[in-house]
């Protein structure tokens, strides 16, 4: 489809980074690449960068597309470009790749120079915690002193809240997305459900998958599948699928007969496909990690104290694995600390994906707020 | 762009009664703040640090755009977001008379704030009065809505609101009643179209 406000084509770049960075693991990696895309344009005053953080499965392509696939188009393009909400004609955007991720940040898929071989299992655990490590630093490579803006949906806002919490001087405005303060037990077993089926493929070879030529296909499409049933809602699925039969009537077999069960084999397919299993576990263990709280007596808004930003944090009605009820809580410790915040619950239909949905509604919170934004 | 206070004063006289009870530099929270026009107005005119709360959806979007903070939330509810005493004023401007858990509300006010501000229209009103009377629900100036399609379920008039208070042992500090641009000061619960009320806990 043609987009006209589109960023259009666009590059990915890199920095090498080869100062240690010491992990909240206790580990230390000794050097690192990260992949990040920027569009629009750095301003003389170094005042308009705007960093977006990804989600699980994200990346740095956020907008716009690539000119040997322009059918890669970013994950985030209908919220990213000139005209759109966040807007490429007044913000200087930054997207990055997570370190532990595999769309060419270092991780476990990498090679790991002291031994020649990929890290797999070897590749630290890390977490939001030293992501903000590595924003800042990129931040310190454009030259930016404080970002205008840190947005991000699900872990993406989790990323977004730690770098105002780890870095408050770095950060004017954040926003936080469909996100929580930290994760409740229901979700933290999702999550532990998905690296099981990952793990117990025997295909996974202990993470070194690699080396024997495999990969965990099953585990991963498995833990895609359940990931995706969580991200959607009971209403947004009984409209899309149904009971709707591929074929018109009962196979009595396991074959594919309903079209949710095609629809989440596809879904499942195609992330085994494009997906590291190490970065998966990496990614959902950085979730279960992220609380900020747990260093102060289980209190949010004592750990909020430090962070300077000031906040808009969004929910969808229909999010039931990052429930308005968990923004509230995010919004309460802000409050508690008189920090400027916004927070809106908007309507929606469609779960936890509804962030990256395209919403008239919602588009025009994320619009208005950035507008207000000085650079 | 740079707002008029000025102009804003002339044009709401109701802001400019609130403003006068407010500090500079105080913290202030607005319920049912609307599209923030109020918070916006003394943020601008007085420095003060505030958020509204807002259920409706359009509001939130022009408060965002007016550049105050909102919290989306429903006031039926309470005020379980916030902390007891962390606010110097806590606003409810036309509100009361739409909302379920009048009392409630009230006591809410209290706890989060040292001090209650309430604006409502004075059912009280000779012209009210008058139609009810002559056997119709007043339709006003400040009474805008058929009987059938009115917000207002909870109205009432200056006794009523003073009984309610004497009744929670609440201290009135002062009390305000307009019609229109005009202090009202004699005969209020009959002359008075909207009345301000500044209150604290009685203890």
């Amino acid at each position: 489809m043609h987009d006209s406000e589109s960023i259009g084509i666009v590059t990915p770049q890199r920095f090498y980074f080869d100062t240690p960075l010491s992990l909240e693991s206790g580990a230390i990696l000794d050097s690192y690449e990260q992949v990040y895309e920027t569009y629009g344009e750095l301003n003389a005053a170094k005042s308009n960068a705007v960093l977006i953080c990804h989600a699980l499965s994200g990346n740095h392509h956020v907008a716009g597309v690539y000119a040997d696939n322009p059918k890669n188009v970013g994950w985030w393009n209908n919220m990213i470009g000139p005209g759109k909400p966040i807007d490429t004609r007044k913000f200087f955007v930054i997207g990055v790749n997570n370190i532990g991720g595999c769309h060419g940040s270092t991780g476990p898929a990498s090679i790991n120079k002291k031994t020649g071989k990929h890290y797999g299992a070897d590749f630290p655990v890390v977490t939001t915690i030293d992501w903000a490590q590595t924003y800042v630093r990129l931040a310190d490579k454009f030259g930016i002193d404080e970002f205008a803006a840190v947005v991000g949906g699900s872990l993406g806002g989790m990323s977004a809240m730690q770098l105002a919490l780890d870095a408050p001087e770095k950060v004017r405005h954040a926003i936080v997305i469909a996100a929580a303060a930290k994760l409740t037990a229901q979700n933290i077993a999702f999550n532990d459900v998905a690296r099981q089926a990952i793990i117990t493929d025997p295909d996974f070879h202990g993470g070194d998958f690699y080396s024997h030529g495999t990969i965990p296909r099953r585990g991963l499409r498995l833990a895609r599948m359940l990931g995706h049933i969580t991200y959607l809602s009971n209403d947004s699925m009984a409209e899309k699928f149904g009971r709707e039969l591929r074929s018109g009537s009962l196979s009595f077999n396991f074959d594919i007969e309903f079209q949710i069960e095609s629809y989440l084999r596809y879904q499942g397919d195609k992330f085994a496909d494009q997906f590291d299993a190490n970065s998966y576990l990496l990614m959902t263990k950085a979730l279960d990690y992220f609380d900020p709280a747990r260093d102060y007596d289980d209190d949010l808004s004592a750990a909020f104290h430090r962070a300077k930003a000031n906040f808009l944090v969004l929910s969808f009605s229909s999010d039931w694995r990052f429930s308005p009820e968990r923004s509230r809580s995010i919004v309460k410790a802000l409050l508690d600390n008189k920090l400027n915040v916004s927070y809106a619950e908007i309507p929606s239909r469609h779960g936890h994906d509804s962030f990256l949905m395209k919403d008239e509604h919602y588009h025009q919170l994320v619009r208005a707020y950035m507008n207000k934004i000085e650079t | 762009m740079a707002k008029q206070p000025s102009s804003l004063t002339l044009l709401r006289p109701d802001f400019a009664i609130i403003a006068s009870w407010i500090q500079p530099g105080s913290k202030v929270l607005d319920l049912g703040c609307g599209d923030g026009t109020l918070l916006g107005y003394l943020q601008d005119t007085l420095g003060v640090h505030g958020y509204g709360v807002e259920i409706d959806d359009a509001n939130i979007l022009a408060c965002l755009n007016n550049g105050v903070n909102v919290i989306q939330s429903d006031l039926e509810s309470g005020l379980s977001g916030f902390e007891s005493n962390s606010f110097d004023y806590v606003i409810l401007s036309q509100t009361l008379q739409a909302m379920r858990h009048t009392e409630d509300i009230i006591k809410e006010i209290l706890r989060v704030g040292k001090e209650g501000i309430v604006t409502f229209p004075n059912f009280g009103h000779w012209k009210n009065r008058l139609q009810v009377l002559f056997g119709h629900m007043p339709v006003s100036q400040t009474l805008p809505y058929e009987w059938f399609d009115t917000p207002n379920i909870h109205l009432c008039t200056l006794n009523d609101f003073e009984q309610l208070c004497h009744r929670h042992g609440i201290h009135i500090i002062e009390r305000r009643v307009m019609n229109g641009s005009q202090h009202i000061t004699i005969a209020p619960n009959l002359f008075g179209m909207l009345a301000f009320y500044r209150f604290t806990c009685g203890k």
